[in-house]
């Protein structure tokens, strides 16, 4: 059982919600309990597998490859079924899975209209295979096809059971990341040439710094750019998440802020950054720039909305500005604190998503202004939101803390070869980014929760939490505390990890 | 005790989610669970200050000692414990501090750890927090009896109370931003503990705001002594290499004056004090805590934790009468005490005095008292306490829930004898009456300005010296004696009950006593002694008493009670001065208007960021980036329109149409060969084959 | 043995046959024409094999002429098939193969 697993867990933890999603298209449309059970137990089994693997994993070696699989796929270009899993993967794989069943659990009766479970759960699933296997791909080729794989079915998710304007956002959804894979495809087929024919990812970290000249590095560094920087989404990329988080659905939402702006974040330090350092060296002051930029300008969007849900999409800007920032210092230090802030953005914004999506489907409005007293009529989903309103500021004893003061800090002395005034700049400019995040989430609170209810509502009934969103948030905001109080659970895991990044770079810094 | 004190700080944490999670179930609402946390913490301090007074003196206050001499002296106390006099030189020994760390998590190679470290500042710090602690929430279970979120209520002070503990106790700088800001999260909740009422959530929000405002320097700040440090938040560490002299200069003042800032905004300092006012929208009991007694000292404490990076960072040992430090603190005196002047809100009078008594504390730490600023903070809190509880109380029972001196008190004198008793004392102890114990550190306050060759700042203390006299008069009589006015004639004013009144006694009896421990008139540096550590008794002096500047003092203190007794209890001098003199009215009403700083900060600051320019960020996204965006895509489609019209449907299609037609045409010009004849062929045949002949006989030579 | 002389004939028997072939109209003409043009071939055949003191002429001969004995068979079954039609064996009306 165990070698098995050993050999075949990852690809498991891949393909099973495939396969469930296929089994899925096998039961009639009319039989719904029963494809709601199959749909979660397929993701509970996934993320059994995926709890396994973290018993399994050696944290003592969090910087190696573990349980690798090295089989060959595409003989004629040398890409190969390379897969495997370490510190910088782990927590990003488990948090996909985790977030998964949550979706699953939430969606139990919050499906959005039109009416079709069917489809709905077999999309989540299809996502979870492309989150999945983006996180444990070690080929360039596997990555993209997995990389690639999640847009459809988002796509479809906002596209089907989006609000009004869907059509547009879908379509500026998947046009906009189409054309960063685009460049990033480019970017992949230039190191597949310059650097040895090969598709390889830890091969490649050992040959491209010794093969390409700078000038293609840099070259192929602003390709991958394109296409991480479209997804994570960095200023000016980032129009594109605002319509789609607004238009999609709850659990669309949810899933693209926790997981899919993940991949472009992780695309930056599993790819761009051991593969090309020294460009890293070069582009690292501007990705700095848009990352502050992002910081100050996602948070002045949010202070001009109206829509709850587009608030909080417009808050991710901000939050990706600091992860991206921790990138952009080149630094162990600033990288761990990018990782966690991945995790913790997750966690919070897609906390903030459900929330969002909740409010907005008692009320039938997400308009800020129309609302209000929602800790009258609904205590504990008030109470919640603003749980999530202070993670999401940087509450210290919350996990969102550990993704921006590390950030910060890490900036103060930015790897060597970075100019240390450019960053010290930055390190301000962010901090400044703390106090109008406090603004517009607490200036979101009040207007949503404190205070009276507004006439229209104030005779009717609102439910408050119920059964599956306890079901589903629970495990969430207990997870925004621990990390936040215990932040080592997650840096153990990925230190080792990023220690090996930061030395590849501090080799070329020198 | 020495080496458990992680217990305290835990213990409200503990409470707070068993308050949170099983409180409702109390009769009391979860109150009893507060009070009886906090008594613990009460009782474990004062024991753990005992222990801290009985340690043994090890290690001399020598300039630079790292901290590792620190540790090194500690493990080697026994031997070391003889020798209090060296060298026929005088050499003052100091208790070493006890730091307990355990490894938080790595990072980037770097362990960072967290840990309690109990020196005399944590001690004196824990003492008064949970003293005052434990009567405010003993004071809530009468005053917010029947409140409807009762729980929520005490939920929120003993989160808060725990705040303030880990951050009196932190080894290092990053555990102090947790508590820092755990007692921001929890202002905000108590401010706006009624937030129905917009006022309140605003005056919450307001709060949050402002002092997050400063915090940008708290991250900036201690980011940079991070750096500066050698990758440390140790505060032993920081403070020794700061002063050392080692670390850049120039970056060191600027990490003092970014967490200068984080004291400006946290302290409510000029200009970041507008926020303290306003959060006099909380329940009473939560002014006393958090707005006089613990959060807004945090930004002192702060100073005085960090003493070594603001000493060297703004030379304050060197420098020619003026620092930044002095100088905050110098200007909120004056101004604070000035608006104190034109409230009719009690609650804001003593909010404004807060303010101002904090100025003194900051400039205090700026002239280099570092032993006067927080013996004022340690004396301060327990009077202001006691002011904010009582006008808690007059509230309660006197004026029906309403705070408006001029409208709804007066004459409540003889309704509330213990109630008026112990406002008087705590005012006096404010004004700095001796022998209560407002006079006994304010004075210290002025022999160390005096001391220090700060000559201009002993005289912004004494002008607000009194002042504070002035406004407390004033707030008394409007309060306690002439008419009754409002809800106090008409409601039945009653003195309060005991869970009122007593801490207001227990206040009262501190705020005589308190000042004793530190007396150098009478020989008592018992305060000194005990608290000073080691890295700020190497570089401050003691000047010891001195008798004109107590004097002077006192006679300012005197004159503010004098000049406010006669206009208002003798109805000497001018009346109806702002009615009849313009520049009187036009002062009055740039001071009832506090300075403009709030129409400033509300409208010029908050509302273009929130109103234009936020919008204008986002007219941007919407216009010029989507509109690139859109644009992008209007182009692609009419390129699209033009591909297909042009390019695809005339030229692409075209040729390949073209070809069929030509084919077409040449077909038909071949058909016309093409006769059927079969003799035609032929002679085609024949032809061609002659020409073939005559081609291969012409060339195949 | 002069080899221009057979050369000669061959030639002449050649034109005469290509002037029947294109200048008649009687379908049955044309054959006998396309059979003096196969004979002057045939005549060249031979005359080059005696010259060349080899057999192979003679042998092509012998193909050519069984060749052009079976496509005189079938040539005349077509004409005679035609004239059955169309009761001529005029060669100028026969255009059904026009384009």
């Amino acid at each position: 059982m165990n070698d098995i697993l050993v050999h075949w867990g990852l690809s498991l933890a891949i393909f099973l919600p495939i396969a469930g999603a296929a089994l899925l298209l096998l039961i009639p449309k009319e039989n719904e309990l029963f494809i709601k059970q199959v749909a979660l137990a397929t993701t509970i089994v996934t993320a059994a597998v995926g709890v396994w693997l973290l018993v399994k994993f050696d944290y003592k070696h969090t910087g190696r490859l573990q349980f690798p699989v090295n089989k060959s796929w595409i003989e004629i270009i040398n890409s190969r079924y390379h897969i495997g899993i370490d510190g910088l993967s782990l927590p990003l794989l488990a948090l996909s899975m985790f977030i998964c069943i949550l979706c699953v659990i939430y969606s139990w009766d919050h499906f959005p209209e039109p009416h079709n479970p069917k489809a709905f759960l077999a999309l989540i699933l299809l996502l979870e295979t492309g989150m999945n296997g983006t996180f444990i791909a070690q080929d360039l080729i596997l990555f993209f096809v997995f990389f690639e794989l999640v847009l459809l079915p988002m796509y479809f998710m906002i596209g089907v059971w989006g609000g009004v304007n869907r059509q547009y956002a879908s379509i500026k959804f998947f046009l906009f990341t189409l054309f960063g894979s685009a460049l990033m495809i480019l970017g992949f087929l230039a190191l597949y040439f310059r650097a040895g024919h090969t598709f390889d990812i830890p091969t490649l970290i050992d040959n491209a710094s010794r093969m390409l000249p700078h000038n293609s590095e840099v070259w192929i560094f602003a390709a991958l750019f394109m296409g991480f920087a479209i997804k994570v989404p960095m200023f000016p990329f980032h129009t594109w998440l605002p319509d789609a988080h607004t238009e999609a659905p709850t659990v669309g939402s949810v899933i693209l802020a926790a997981i899919l702006l993940k991949l472009g974040t992780y695309g930056f330090v599993r790819i761009a950054l051991p593969i090309l350092p020294d460009a890293a060296h070069t582009w690292a002051p501007w990705i700095g720039l848009l990352a502050v930029i992002g910081i100050i300008y996602g948070a002045l969007g949010c202070l001009a909305q109206r829509d709850l849900k587009r608030l909080i999409a417009f808050s991710s800007v901000a939050h990706m500005g600091f992860v991206m920032l921790g990138i952009a210092t080149l630094t162990s230090f600033g990288i761990n604190a990018a990782i966690f802030g991945m995790v913790a953005h997750g966690l919070i914004t897609g906390m903030l998503f459900f929330t969002a999506g909740s409010i907005g489907e008692r009320y039938g409005t997400r308009e800020m202004s129309r609302l209000g007293g929602l800790l009258i009529q609904a205590p504990k989903l008030g109470w919640i939101l603003g749980f999530c309103c202070m993670a999401s500021l940087g509450l210290p004893g919350l996990a969102g803390f550990w993704g921006e003061f590390p950030a910060i800090l890490s900036a103060f002395n930015p790897a060597n070869g970075l100019s240390v005034t450019t960053f010290r700049v930055y390190m301000v400019v962010a901090s400044i980014g703390t106090v109008l995040a406090a603004g517009y989430l607490l200036w979101m609170f009040q207007r949503v929760a404190f205070g009276e209810p507004k006439e229209e509502f104030a005779h009717e009934h609102i439910h408050d939490v119920h059964g599956p969103e306890w079901l589903a948030w629970t495990p969430m905001l207990v997870l925004i505390l621990v990390l936040g109080v215990f932040p080592g659970l997650m840096f153990k895991i990925t230190d080792g990890a990023v220690s090996n990044i930061a030395h590849a770079l501090a080799v070329v810094g020198r | 005790m020495l080496d458990h004190a992680w217990i305290i700080p835990l213990i409200p944490v503990v409470s707070f989610f068993l308050i949170l999670f099983f409180g409702k179930r109390f009769p009391s609402k979860g109150a009893s669970i507060g009070c009886v946390a906090l008594g613990i913490c009460f009782a474990l301090s004062l024991v753990l200050g005992a222990q801290w007074i009985g340690r043994d003196k090890t290690i001399e206050p020598l300039h630079h000692a790292t901290a590792q001499q620190v540790r090194a002296a500690e493990s080697g106390r026994a031997s070391s414990a003889q020798g209090g006099e060296a060298g026929g030189e005088k050499v003052e020994m100091k208790r070493a501090p006890v730091v307990h760390e355990t490894t938080w998590f790595q990072t980037g190679g770097i362990k960072i750890k967290a840990g309690v470290l109990i020196d005399g500042l944590s001690v004196a710090l824990l003492v008064v927090v949970s003293t005052i602690s434990l009567l405010v929430h003993i004071f809530s279970t009468e005053y917010l009896r029947d409140d409807r979120r009762k729980t929520h209520y005490f939920a929120a002070l003993s989160l808060f109370t725990s705040g303030m503990f880990i951050l009196v106790t932190s080894s290092n700088t990053l555990q102090m931003i947790f508590g820092w800001e755990l007692m921001g999260l929890c202002s905000f909740m108590l401010i706006g503990h009624w937030w129905e009422d917009k006022n309140n959530s605003n005056a919450a929000l307001k709060a949050f705001f402002t002092t997050r405002t400063g915090d940008i320097g708290l991250l900036v700040g201690i980011s940079m002594l991070f750096g500066l440090a050698h990758n440390t938040f140790d505060i032993g560490r920081i403070n020794s290499l700061a002063m050392s002299g080692r670390l850049d200069q120039g970056l060191l003042t600027v990490a003092a004056a970014a967490l200068l800032l984080a004291v400006i905004g946290k302290s409510a300092q000029f200009p970041l004090h507008t926020w303290l006012p306003d959060a006099m929208a909380g329940p009473t009991p939560v002014s006393a805590l958090i707005h006089a007694a613990t959060m807004v000292v945090a930004g002192v404490f702060l100073i005085s934790r960090l003493y070594g990076v603001f000493w060297q960072g703004f030379h304050i040992g060197t420098a020619n009468g003026f620092t930044p430090v002095a100088i905050v603190g110098g200007v909120t005196i004056i101004i604070a005490a000035a608006l104190a002047f034109v409230q009719s809100d009690i609650k804001k009078v003593l909010a404004y005095s807060t303010v101002s008594q904090l100025g003194y504390m900051v400039m205090a730490l700026g002239v280099g008292g570092w032993t006067a600023a927080v013996f004022h903070l340690f004396t301060h809190a327990f009077f202001k306490a006691c002011l904010f509880l009582g006008a808690g109380s007059v509230a309660h029972s006197g004026s029906h829930h309403s705070f408006d001196m001029k409208e709804d008190m007066g004459g409540l004198k003889k309704h509330m004898p213990i109630t008026y008793a112990t406002f008087v004392i705590a005012s006096l102890a404010l004004a700095g009456i001796i022998p209560f114990a407002g006079f006994w550190s304010k004075d210290e306050i002025l022999v160390s300005a005096h001391a220090n060759g700060y000559n201009t700042f002993l005289w912004v203390g004494l002008v607000g010296a009194l002042m504070t006299a002035a406004y407390m008069t004033r707030c008394i009589y409007l309060t306690f004696h002439g008419e009754a006015r409002g809800a106090a004639a008409h409601h039945h004013p009653h003195e309060s009950p005991l869970p009122i009144t007593g801490p207001l006694v227990f206040l009262a009896v501190l705020s005589v006593v308190a000042g004793f421990v530190q007396a150098p008139m009478l020989h008592i540096e018992a305060f000194a002694n005990i608290v000073e550590p080691a890295y700020v008794s190497s570089v401050v002096n003691h000047s010891g008493f001195n008798g004109g500047l107590a004097l002077a003092g006192l006679i300012a203190a005197f004159a503010g009670i004098g000049i406010a007794g006669g206009y208002y209890f003798r109805n000497l001098g001018p009346r109806g001065l702002t009615s009849r003199n313009g520049a009187a009215r036009a002062g009055y009403t740039f001071l009832v208007n506090k300075y403009y700083l709030d129409d400033i900060y509300t409208d010029g600051v908050v509302g273009s960021i929130k109103g234009p320019i936020a919008r204008a960020a986002y007219w941007i996204n919407q216009n010029v980036i989507d509109g690139v965006l859109n644009g992008a895509a209007a182009l692609a489609i009419m390129l699209g329109r033009f591909t297909y019209d042009i390019v695809d449907q005339r030229i692409v299609d075209g040729a390949v149409n073209g070809l069929g037609l030509s084919a077409e045409a040449g077909g038909g010009a071949l058909r016309t060969v093409q006769t059927g004849k079969v003799q035609q062929y032929a002679a085609i045949l024949f032809g061609a084959l002659i020409v073939f002949a005559v081609a291969l006989w012409r060339f195949a030579k | 043995m002069v080899l221009n002389w057979f050369l000669f004939l061959a030639a002449v028997l050649f034109c005469t046959g290509v002037y029947g072939v294109l200048a008649r109209k009687n379908g049955v003409l044309v054959l006998m024409s396309v059979e003096l043009i196969l004979n002057a071939v045939n005549l060249n055949l031979v005359a080059f094999g005696a010259f060349n003191q080899t057999v192979t002429g003679q042998i092509f001969a012998l193909f050519v002429i069984a060749i052009a004995a079976a496509e005189v068979g079938v040539g005349l079954a077509i004409v005679l098939l035609i004239y059955r039609n169309r009761q001529s064996v005029d060669l100028t009306g026969i255009d059904a193969l026009k384009g």
